[in-house]
């Protein structure tokens, strides 16, 4: 069927309001103006508004901000809890733990200067300062496919069909056609495991001398808490229990303002026990003694989860393509060994934004690699940043938290992050489990109603939303692997490694299937990463669906 | 003719509401506002009639502070043709805001007013009807079918016996009910136009409203939860535990 699309043209158009889109998006207004030129800048957000789709800890440290808007504060940035204690614990089993000697915290795991933020809200900023500046952004509009023309150029992307009903066909009155945007240059900025970022990886053959990327799964809650027990700015990290050196992650509790708590589990996705559930393993984190003090009395407001990258600096695809260029988690620049993302993401917005800016000033017509950006990557705090976390990653695979950590420790406390030895970790994460037969099984405790929840009351809380009456956006290449192979081989994780409930295998015996709830989906991507098999692929559906966050 | 349509910047339907803790009011801070989806179909219903050529101008109105601007963007990617932002911060109450846009009804000479039956937000279902009688004028509320004929429209109203149909002269007051239509997706290039389209900012002295303080909220809580179901087996067992709970 041939479809009439509108079209707009811009200098630069922009995929996902998160760090990196907005901090991108700003910088080229910022130097557009600084030079009295103009750029056009356009950036779309399949959430239904700015911050709807982001959640993170989070633990933000300022240095790009501070680079973009030297006045952030008196801007009103939403910045208003800095971190005034960092705990770090060695949880050893569910009653007992060890609180690290603040001598052996690792250099990059200390807070002084940072801030506990909601990085829903401070995207929330951001897209103010971005709209002040001329920014278009449009949220609640899904880029659902890149364009490309016969040269292998990237031309933009077309914003994702509305009223398509789910069998595929258009619906009668409702069918609205999406938008192509077109553009000199085009930046991704989807966050990690972008589906277009995945296409575009492939195609261009970015991650060919790259280690594979390496992921992990966040789940986030936001409790309100009793004010006696309240510490605005103490950070609590941990490590070990309920997690463990085959299934390895790390654990946060950062006391933010309004009486609030940030409460996390992140779960490496190399785990290798295909009976583990992320989420059963949050929710009796919480039971732990070291949480519970804090959480017990208190109400749960929220609930959410993401993938985030965290191969850091090994895993580093090719950052240019002609015509445009991956920044942020699309790209994979999260610094693990500090657990922050946030402002690497910005930074390599800004920096990707510069070597647009400069491209087109010098009257580029665009379609070409912008190869000042990888240039200009190398050359700033970002890629010596990234350089020297670069092995942090790989000593917690190869030797769990403790000697890996311990050997972290030295590389960050004495060879200041220049240890003239680089480790890589070759497995993808979708080819670590073992067999289910072969793996442990595991009893997780019945959810309390009081500290621990089931899954479908804390997507409730997640306000998650689909239209009905579309096409499922978790696409099977084989519809049969799922029945066929995963479950007698791995018991389909996929209905543990959701942290949404999307996944069910239903029915008895030869009966037996795999139903997908797409309406639950909150857009975390561990499907797509996960799958032993690589049969899911995620896709955007129909633009504002998803979560709902509020101050995530 | 010349419709004007009021639009409610109200918490998004999606979101799960929470009180705050001390009772002030329910949060709304860093939540998802929208349009209340009651006056989407108002909105619907008047780009209908213009698509039908009932109408010749759409005038969307707002009563709010500065974020209000963001719902008279999407209602004039819905088709108005202009709109009006009357702007005021702080709480704004119900007789306040139904006499403002009373007066600015009066002032465009519109002949039809169209919102929905009630926000989403406070479900408090009075403001077309205020209108209506501080105009004097006719209304039409909870409706699920309009036409208009030339000095006339025909209502059909969905009322608890059913459906009601009344004719009304024009001008008159009309309130979306949910049934009157599907709204439609806002496309991005009507979006993108609503943008640069302008909106006419007035405040309450110069339609002579004085903002008056006659509801005053004492408190805000949630609903009790719901205690667990209990799974009976037999009739004879339901009938026992209803009359064991005295209600039957």
């Amino acid at each position: 069927m041939q479809i009439e699309r509108d079209v707009m043209e811009y200098d630069v158009v922009i995929v996902g309001a998160g760090p990196a889109g907005l901090s991108a998006a700003c910088r080229l207004k910022q130097r557009a103006a600084e030079v009295g030129k103009e750029i056009s800048v356009c950036l779309v957000e399949k959430g239904s508004e700015i911050g709807a789709h982001i959640l993170s800890g989070a633990v933000f440290e300022p240095r790009a901000l501070t680079e973009l808007f030297p006045d952030w504060k008196d801007k009103g940035a939403p910045l208003n809890v800095p971190v005034v204690g960092d705990d770090v614990y060695f949880f050893l089993s569910e009653s007992s733990a060890f609180k690290m000697p603040n001598l052996f915290v690792p250099a990059t795991m200390h807070n002084e200067g940072n801030y506990i933020v909601s990085l829903g809200n401070l995207c929330r900023w951001l897209g103010q300062q971005a709209e002040a500046l001329g920014v278009e952004i449009y949220p609640g509009f899904a880029a659902q496919e890149v364009l490309i023309d016969d040269q292998n150029i990237v031309r933009g992307i077309q914003v994702g069909d509305m009223g398509i009903s789910h069998d595929g066909t258009p619906r009668e009155g409702d069918f609205t056609p999406g938008m192509e945007l077109r553009a000199k240059y085009t930046l991704f900025a989807e966050g990690c495991r972008g589906h277009l970022g995945k296409r575009l990886i492939d195609r261009y053959n970015l991650a060919a001398e790259a280690d594979p990327q390496h992921y992990a799964i966040g789940l986030k809650e936001i409790w309100t808490i009793d004010p006696a027990k309240h510490r605005p700015g103490l950070v609590v990290h941990g490590a070990g229990w309920p997690l463990d050196n085959a299934n390895p992650g790390g654990s946060f509790l950062y006391h933010f303002e309004n009486n609030q708590v940030l409460v996390g589990l992140i779960v490496d996705l190399s785990y290798s026990n295909p009976h583990l559930s992320p989420f059963d393993e949050f929710q009796r984190f919480k039971h732990h003694p070291v949480i519970k003090q804090y959480l017990e009395g208190g109400t749960r407001v929220s609930y959410g989860a993401r993938a985030i990258c965290k191969g850091g600096f090994n895993s580093l695809p090719k950052m240019i393509f002609p015509g445009g260029a991956l920044i942020g988690c699309d790209l994979g620049t999260m610094n693990f060994a500090k657990i922050k993302g946030s402002h690497t993401a910005m930074k390599s917005g800004m920096i990707a934004a510069e070597a647009a800016a400069e491209a087109l000033f010098a009257g580029s017509e665009g379609g070409t690699a912008l190869e000042a950006f990888p240039t200009k990557f190398k050359e700033s705090w970002l890629w010596q940043e990234l350089y020297e976390s670069r092995n942090f990653g790989v000593w917690l695979h190869k030797f769990g938290a403790i000697i890996g950590g311990g050997i972290n420790y030295i590389e960050q406390n004495w060879f200041n992050g220049k240890a003239p030895w680089t480790v890589h970790d070759l497995k993808p994460d979708h080819l670590t489990l073992k067999k289910a037969s072969e793996a442990p099984k595991i009893a997780y405790p019945k959810p309390d109603g009081k500290l621990s929840f089931d899954k479908l009351s804390s997507v409730f809380i997640s306000s998650t939303n689909h239209a009905e009456d579309q096409p499922v956006h978790l696409k099977l290449t084989d519809p049969s692997i799922p029945i066929a192979k995963n479950l007698p081989l791995y018991d389909e994780p996929a209905q543990r490694y959701c942290p949404a409930g999307v996944y069910e295998v239903v029915g008895e015996g030869a009966d037996k299937r795999f139903q997908i709830n797409a309406q639950n989906c909150v857009h975390c991507k561990t499907c797509d990463i996960k799958d032993p098999a690589q049969n899911i692929t995620w896709v955007a559906p129909e633009g504002s669906g998803g979560p709902n966050y509020a101050n995530m | 003719m010349k419709a004007l349509v009021s639009v409610k910047r109200a918490v998004d339907y999606n979101v799960r509401i929470q009180v705050k803790p001390d009772g002030s009011g329910v949060v709304t801070e860093g939540v998802k506002h929208s349009m209340n989806p009651f006056d989407e179909i108002a909105m619907e219903e008047a780009v209908r009639l213009r698509e039908k050529g009932k109408l010749t101008e759409i005038v969307a109105i707002t009563v709010g502070g500065a974020k209000n601007e963001e719902t008279l963007r999407s209602a004039l990617a819905f088709g108005a043709d202009r709109a009006i932002h009357i702007k005021e911060e702080g709480e704004i109450q119900p007789l306040t805001a139904a006499k403002a846009l009373a007066a600015a009804f009066k002032k465009e000479g519109a002949q039809l007013f169209i919102c929905g039956k009630q926000a989403i937000d406070d479900d408090a279902n009075q403001t077309g009807q205020m209108v209506a009688s501080l105009l004097d004028l006719p209304q039409a509320t909870f409706a699920s079918k309009v036409e208009v004929d030339g000095n006339k429209a025909v209502v059909t109203r969905e009322v608890d016996a059913g459906l009601e149909t009344l004719e009304v002269d024009l001008p008159a007051v009309i309130t979306a009910d949910l049934r009157l239509n599907e709204p439609r997706y806002l496309k991005l290039p009507d979006i993108m136009k609503a943008k640069k389209k302008p909106i006419d900012v007035q405040g309450f002295s110069a339609l002579g409203v004085t903002p008056g303080a006659g509801l005053k909220t004492t408190k805000t809580s949630a609903p009790p939860k719901r205690s667990k179901g209990v799974v009976v087996k037999t009739v004879d067992e339901l009938v026992a535990a209803l009359k064991g709970k005295g209600l039957i």
